[in-house]
C-alpha cells in the first residue's frame, strides 16, 4: 500500500474512533434516562434519535449540512463562539458518523439496561449507594455485554458511512475522505485494482473489530 | 409495645392492586415477626420502610428522625419529607438475596463499606464472614454457592454495615425444606447475636414462631393484630388472624430431658411428653404447638400426675366454630380442643365443668428456641 493509502486508513479508523468518544457518552446517558426515567418528550426524542436509522443517510447528511452550515443554527454559533469551521472539514465526518452510529449504539445499550434488574439497583441503594455509584458499580458492569456489543455495532457503522458523510463533509482526498467515499470514487475513475484493496483493508478491520469484541466478551463472562 | 424504635403509619397503593394499609406498626428490640398469607402486602410494607417505595400517605419515623413524612401526600408533592433509602442505614436482605452477580462474596459484603478505609473495610469483611462461618468463600461468585451461602452472604452485606434496623423477607422460603429447617434455629441464633431491631416477613407459622419475639399479623393488606408471639396464636383478635395462626394452642416450655427423640418439657408445673427426632439435644426452651383437633376431652376426671399427656381441666368457655364447638379449658395453661356438639352434650360440657384431657403425645408438636 502506498503511503496515501496508509493515511486513507488511519484518518477513517480515527475518524470512526473520534465519533465513538462523542456517542459513547451521549449514547450512555441517553439510554439510561430512556431505560429507566420516565420524562415528558421521552418520545420525541426517541424518535429523532432513531430518525438516522431510517432516513436515507443522504437527508440525515443533509440535514447535518443545514444545521452546521456557517448560517446554520449550531454552525454560526460554533463559528462565532469558537471560531470552529464544520463543514467540510474533518469535524464534518466525526459529527456525520456519530449521527449515524448513535441510534445503533443507544438501542443496544437501552436494551441492555433494561435487562439488568432493578432489585440490584435497589439493594446497592439500601447499602448507601448513590445514583452515580449505583450506575458504574452495578448498572454498567451488569449491562456490560450488550453495551459493548452496541460500542461494535457503532463503530462499523461509522467505519461504513457514506451518505450523510458526503454530503456534510464532501470528498476532499487527506482532509475529509473516508474509505467509503474513496471507494466508491476508485470505481468512478475505473481503479478497480484499487477499490479491491481499499474494500480488502475494510474487510479486515471489520475483521478484528468483530474479534476484539467477541475476546471482550468472552473475557467478561 | 414500649420502646419501639420504629413507628409507621401509612398506605400504599399500586394501580390496579389493593391498598395495603400499616396501621401504627411497631418495631421495637429484638426481633418482630411480619406474618400473613402470600398476597396480604407484607413485602410492600416491608420496601416502603426500606425506602424502596414511596407510600401514597403517612409517616414513618425511627428513634425520632423522619423517615417519611406529611400526611396526604401524592406523588411527592413539596412539603414532604421523604429520606431515600441510602441514607436510612437500614440493612435489607429481601427474599431472593439480589446478591449482585458480577461481584465476589467479599465485594458483595464489603459494597456497603466504601466509606471506610480499604483495610478497615476488608477487616470488617472478614470478621463478618467468619461470624457467619463463610471463611475461605470470600473469592466465590454467588453463582457458586449453595442456598443456605447465599442467604448468609446477604445477611452478611446487610448486617456488616451495622445498620439501625434490620429488614428480611421471607429469609428461609428460597431454600429447600431440609436446609430451610437446618437454617431457622440457626438464624435465630445469629439475630439474637446482633441484638437489632429486626423486622422478619414470613408466611409460615413455624417460622413465626422459632424466629419472633414479637409478631405482626397482616391480612387483607391490614395489620389485624400485634403482640407477643404465643399471645397472638392464643388470642387472636379476630376471625380473619385464627384463620391464620391455626387452631393451634401454642405455648413457651423449658426443656426438661431429651431421650431418644422423646423429649419432655415443662409447661409451668404441667410436664409434657413430645415425640420430636430431630429436636436437637443443646436447645434449652421451645414452643409447644397442640392443634384444637388432637385434643380428646373424656368426662372421667383425672388424678393429677396421671400418666403422660392426661390431665384434668376446667371448662372456661365453650363457642360454636362452624359445625364443631370449640372449648377453652384451663388445665394449669389455656388450651383449645374442637368436639363435636353430640360429644359435649354427652359431656354435659359447659363453663366451670371439669373434664379430663388426653393428648398423644406424637401431636404434641415442638419448635426449639
Amino acid at each position: 500500500m502506498s503511503g496515501a493509502e496508509w493515511q486513507l486508513v488511519g484518518f477513517s479508523l480515527r475518524m470512526a474512533l473520534a465519533s465513538l468518544l462523542l456517542v459513547f457518552p451521549v449514547g450512555l446517558a441517553l439510554a439510561w434516562c430512556l431505560a429507566r426515567k420516565h420524562w415528558p418528550g421521552k418520545a420525541l426524542v426517541e424518535t429523532v434519535v432513531s430518525l438516522p436509522l431510517v432516513l436515507p443517510p443522504v437527508v440525515t447528511g443533509l440535514v447535518l449540512l443545514q444545521l452546521f452550515g456557517r448560517r446554520g443554527p449550531v454552525g454560526s454559533w460554533l463559528h462565532h463562539t469558537f471560531n470552529l469551521e464544520v463543514v467540510f472539514t474533518w469535524r464534518a465526518v466525526v459529527v456525520a458518523l456519530a449521527t449515524m452510529s448513535l441510534p445503533l449504539f443507544v438501542r443496544a445499550a437501552r436494551t441492555a439496561f433494561e435487562e439488568v434488574d432493578v432489585k440490584f439497583e435497589q439493594l446497592a441503594r439500601t447499602l448507601g449507594a448513590g445514583e452515580w455509584r449505583v450506575f458504574f458499580t452495578i448498572t454498567l458492569p451488569l449491562a456490560k455485554r450488550g453495551v459493548l456489543a452496541g460500542t461494535l455495532l457503532a463503530f462499523a457503522r461509522a467505519l461504513g458511512e457514506f451518505g450523510a458523510t458526503i454530503m456534510v463533509a464532501g470528498n476532499l482526498p487527506g482532509r475529509t475522505t473516508t474509505l467509503p467515499v474513496a471507494i466508491y470514487q476508485a470505481v468512478e475513475n475505473g481503479e478497480d485494482a484499487h477499490a479491491w484493496l481499499l474494500a480488502g483493508v475494510s474487510a479486515i478491520i471489520a475483521f478484528a473489530a468483530v474479534f476484539v469484541s467477541e475476546q471482550l466478551l468472552r473475557r467478561s463472562k | 409495645m414500649n420502646n419501639a424504635f420504629l413507628t409507621a403509619t401509612f398506605r400504599k397503593r399500586f394501580p390496579g392492586g389493593p391498598e395495603i394499609v400499616a396501621d401504627a406498626l411497631q418495631v421495637g428490640g429484638g426481633i418482630t415477626v411480619l406474618f400473613g398469607a402470600s398476597g396480604s402486602g407484607k413485602t410492600t410494607l416491608l420496601r416502603c420502610l426500606a425506602g424502596l417505595e414511596i407510600p401514597d400517605e403517612g409517616e414513618i419515623t425511627f428513634a425520632g428522625e423522619i423517615w417519611f413524612g406529611q400526611r396526604g401526600l401524592r406523588n411527592r408533592k413539596p412539603g414532604a419529607t421523604l429520606l431515600p433509602a441510602r441514607l436510612r442505614g437500614v440493612g435489607f436482605v429481601p427474599q431472593d438475596y439480589a446478591l449482585f452477580p458480577h461481584l465476589t462474596v467479599a465485594g458483595n459484603v464489603g459494597y456497603g463499606l466504601q466509606a471506610l478505609p480499604a483495610a478497615e473495610s476488608a477487616a470488617r469483611v472478614l470478621e463478618t464472614l467468619r461470624w457467619l462461618g463463610l471463611t475461605g468463600l470470600e473469592h466465590r461468585r454467588p453463582g457458586e454457592l449453595s442456598g443456605g451461602q447465599q442467604q448468609r452472604v446477604a445477611l452478611a452485606r446487610a448486617v456488616v454495615r451495622r445498620p439501625k434496623l434490620l429488614l428480611l423477607d421471607e429469609p428461609l422460603a428460597a431454600l429447600d425444606t431440609p436446609t430451610r429447617l437446618r437454617l431457622r434455629g440457626e438464624l435465630r441464633q445469629l439475630l439474637r447475636g446482633l441484638g437489632l431491631p429486626t423486622l422478619l416477613v414470613t408466611h409460615d407459622r413455624f417460622e413465626a414462631l422459632a424466629l419472633g419475639d414479637q409478631m405482626v399479623v397482616m391480612a387483607e393488606g391490614r395489620i389485624q393484630q400485634s403482640g407477643p408471639v404465643t399471645e397472638v396464636f392464643n388470642r387472636p383478635a379476630n376471625l380473619a388472624v385464627a384463620h391464620i395462626a391455626g387452631t393451634e394452642t401454642v405455648l413457651p416450655a423449658s426443656v426438661v430431658k431429651v431421650v431418644d427423640g422423646i423429649v419432655t418439657v415443662a409447661v409451668g408445673d404441667v410436664k409434657l411428653v413430645a415425640v420430636a427426632p430431630d429436636f436437637p439435644a443443646h436447645a434449652t426452651a421451645a414452643h409447644v404447638c397442640i392443634r384444637a383437633d388432637d385434643v380428646i376431652l373424656v368426662a372421667d376426671v383425672l388424678p393429677p400426675a396421671s400418666a403422660r399427656n392426661r390431665f384434668s381441666a376446667t371448662v372456661v368457655a365453650v363457642e360454636r366454630d362452624g359445625p364443631l364447638l370449640r372449648v377453652e379449658l384451663d388445665c394449669g395453661f389455656l388450651l383449645k380442643a374442637l368436639l363435636t356438639p353430640q360429644a359435649a352434650a354427652e359431656m354435659e360440657l359447659q363453663p366451670r365443668a371439669a373434664v379430663g384431657v388426653l393428648i398423644k403425645a406424637p401431636h404434641i408438636h415442638l419448635i426449639p428456641r
